[in-house]
């Protein structure tokens, strides 16, 4: 390749992160380390119960026995627990009008990201945000208007407060405290997240969604997302996110739980634009999430979307156990990597099941000197009879110093499975590029059209609005890789 | 319209053009032929910037304007299309998009604003017509899955949708069947005018009884070693480039 496509190609990376900047607000922050002490903490802190409180230091105690993994494609950054605090949150200023009385200072900083926390603003049936601060919701929308439709939709803690019964019922039923260490470190310190229950028979009236934001520094964010569908309901839901520009690395390790029971359907859509560090690799998020749903009943849905452009390591497999006969599992997944960004992310798919089906859409791009691993499973069960799985992982490479991997494992204990796997690996090169400035189109609109021509499959699957932000997330997040 | 003054470019450090000299007026149609090796693509990609061809020397001006110190984009802005031997795949960008962002960038380069989607979309109309384009390949992805003839005819297409001044066809009869061979020819006829130009680089002289060029040029080791009428192809196609070549070969040695 030519020295110009190759400026082009390699500088990738230069447009700054426009989320960067920090609040100024007064802040309620715990003294940084971990032990008993700080599970308490929080736990008095958001005012639980005995047994949640109990819960959160058998986790504690799990974590504490476990140790670090090694089997991951990059080497796990050192991490010191004892340096982190577990809980910010903004001093509540006096209420004066009603509960909902928002710090102004919080207002202006969601807006800012584009995240309308007025609903007056936000034209009526739209989207309803729980909005998340650090450590803690600040507002949740539209939560009357849910009402009317029995849809509860609230912050974690409200939900320990007013729906105890199945916080109890739901709680790590999906993701258990023992299943990997920042699940179990989820599970000791969590200090928020959203809550969303569907009744019987309901559709959500509109897009539910969270916007995680983390503002402290020395922090980490601990959230827990809980989904129920009950039988024959319908949601679509979405999280976003975005951190300051910081020097230090930031851990977020978030525990996503999702239940679909009969015939219920789950579509869970994430763009992730966590602070990816700068172009020399200092700084950025540490993105280790667990994300599960189990599809419990039968003829129920999950279908997982994920536009992964920000974090400086991102580490998940959102992932769906088939429980239920008839149940359909998918996966759609965009990873982005520039600079020295590391991705190892893909999906999980249990078939337990009859006629279980499972589909992986995984197309990750890689510039800079970026290292992209796509790494899934398909496990198929005895009685898993005629299950099928369906796995495309496709790899797009932008220069010639950035890696792209698969590792693909599949299981099966059932002779009338039906699997089938296809993965691609392709540059953007030189002729194509050239073939579209040659119709007079801008180098770095160009790399934007084939990259998002390369990620349509999976933008095609999120909700319209969201589709267009990503689209221009992901140009963005490429312009300057073109010089 | 074009004026390319004792041109010189190499690639990988080999000088491919040795010193090329050509004029071409609005409302001319130049046909470029020559043995294998002899330089044809290689102007075709200096002249549109392809970045691994290095110009050593010489001038080129479109309309005035110095090419060679323009980018590809700008190149493309100024009027300059080329129609691509090889037309390239871009999965899961559509034909029409791409069209729409080229149509636009070039307006917004001549400080135009954006086309209405209402004339937008009746001169893809119009313009499928004229090159017997399929509807349904222009809602496709570009170029993705399509017959070489397919891809021939997309040029076209594209040649037709964007209004260059100066179009240069590389080598678009190759791979055609005689079918396909009318229709682009007929195409390219359709869109000639006294505004633009044409510079159609072949080597076979059957496209060029479809597309009858004004001029033929012999481009042989990098230098046009011979210019005349249409007559010429003809000569060329019963005697082919070997007498040429001794001339040349000759003179070389002394």
């Amino acid at each position: 390749m030519s020295t110009k496509d190759d400026n082009i190609l390699q500088e990738l990376a230069v447009e700054e992160y426009k989320y960067g900047f920090t609040t100024d607000i007064e802040m309620d922050i715990a003294k940084k380390g971990l032990s008993e002490d700080t599970v308490r903490f929080i736990s008095a802190k958001k005012g639980e119960p005995e047994w949640l409180l109990e819960w959160r230091l058998k986790a504690l105690k799990h974590f504490e026995k476990m140790v670090m993994p090694k089997w991951q494609n990059f080497k796990h950054p050192k991490v010191d627990f004892q340096d982190i605090s577990y809980y910010a949150a903004p001093k509540e200023k006096p209420k004066v009008n009603s509960m909902d009385e928002v710090d102004p200072e919080l207002l202006e900083t969601f807006a800012k990201l584009g995240i309308p926390l007025d609903e007056q603003k936000v034209l009526a049936g739209v989207v309803a945000v729980d909005a998340v601060f650090d450590s803690v919701s600040v507002k949740t929308t539209f939560r009357d208007k849910l009402k009317e439709y029995g849809v509860i939709f609230c912050s974690f803690g409200e939900a320990v407060k007013e729906h105890p019964d199945l916080v109890k019922q739901y709680l790590g039923t999906v993701v258990p405290q023992t299943d990997n260490i920042y699940a179990a470190l989820n599970a000791a310190v969590f200090s928020d997240g959203s809550f969303v229950y569907i009744p019987k028979g309901v559709s959500c009236p509109m897009e539910l969604s969270t916007y995680f934001r983390i503002n402290a520094e020395n922090t980490g964010q601990f959230e827990r997302t809980l989904i129920i569908a009950d039988e024959g309901s319908y949601v679509s839901y979405l999280e976003g996110c975005t951190a300051p520009m910081r020097d230090e690395n930031q851990l977020h390790a978030a525990v996503v739980e999702l239940i679909a029971l009969d015939h219920a359907e789950i579509k869970y859509s994430t763009v992730q634009n966590w602070y990816p560090g700068d172009k020399e690799g200092n700084g950025g998020i540490y993105n280790f999430v667990t994300k599960r749903g189990i599809c419990k009943g039968d003829h129920s849905k999950i279908s997982w979307t994920q536009v992964e452009t920000g974090s400086s390591i991102t580490w998940k497999y959102p992932s769906v156990i088939l429980k239920g006969d008839y149940s359909v599992g998918e996966f759609y997944s965009v990873a982005l990597t520039r600079n020295h960004q590391i991705a190892d992310t893909g999906s999980k798919m249990f078939h337990i099941g009859k006629n279980t089906r499972s589909k992986i859409v995984s197309k990750g791009i890689s510039a800079g000197v970026s290292q992209n691993s796509y790494r899934g499973l398909v496990q198929i069960g005895k009685g898993a009879e005629k299950a099928r799985n369906f796995t495309q992982c496709d790899s797009l490479l932008i220069g010639d110093r950035c890696g792209a991997h698969t590792f693909p494992y599949i299981e099966s204990k059932n002779k009338n499975a039906h699997l089938e796997h296809e993965a691609t690996t392709s540059k953007i090169g030189e002729d194509q590029l050239f073939y579209l400035t040659q119709r007079g189109i801008d180098p770095e609109k160009a790399v934007g059209l084939i990259v998002n021509g390369y990620a349509k499959e999976v933008l095609n699957q999120l909700p319209m609005e969201f589709a267009v932000e990503a689209q221009k997330l992901l140009a963005i997040s490429l312009e300057g890789s073109v010089g | 319209m074009l004026s390319i003054k004792n041109l010189q470019a190499s690639v990988d450090d080999k000088q491919i053009l040795k010193g090329l000299n050509l004029e071409v007026k609005a409302g001319e149609v130049h046909a470029i032929m020559g043995p294998n090796g002899s330089g044809k693509s290689t102007l075709a990609s200096v002249l549109a910037g392809r970045e691994a061809y290095e110009v050593d020397g010489g001038e080129v001006l479109l309309e005035g304007k110095d090419l060679l110190e323009l980018s590809p984009e700008d190149r493309a802005r100024e009027g300059l299309f080329l129609a691509f031997q090889y037309p390239v795949e871009i999965p899961g960008v559509s034909n029409i998009n791409f069209l729409k962002t080229a149509v636009n960038e070039i307006r917004a380069y001549k400080g135009l604003p954006p086309m209405e989607a209402k004339e937008f979309l009746k001169r893809v109309k119009e313009k499928q017509q004229l090159v017997e384009f399929d509807a349904k390949l222009a809602n496709r992805s570009l170029n993705e899955g399509f017959s070489g003839g397919e891809k021939k005819r997309n040029e076209i297409f594209q040649l037709a949708m964007l209004e260059p001044k100066l179009s240069i066809l590389d080598e678009t009869d190759s791979g055609l069947d005689i079918d396909a061979l009318r229709i682009v020819a007929n195409g390219v006829n359709q869109l000639r005018s006294k505004e633009n130009a044409f510079i159609v680089i072949t080597h076979y002289q059957r496209l060029l009884e479809y597309i009858v060029p004004d001029y033929v040029h012999v481009l042989y080791k990098g230098r046009i070693v011979k210019s005349g009428t249409k007559e010429l192809a003809l000569e060329l196609e019963e005697k082919g480039y070997d007498w040429l070549k001794e001339n040349i070969d000759a003179e070389e040695t002394v």
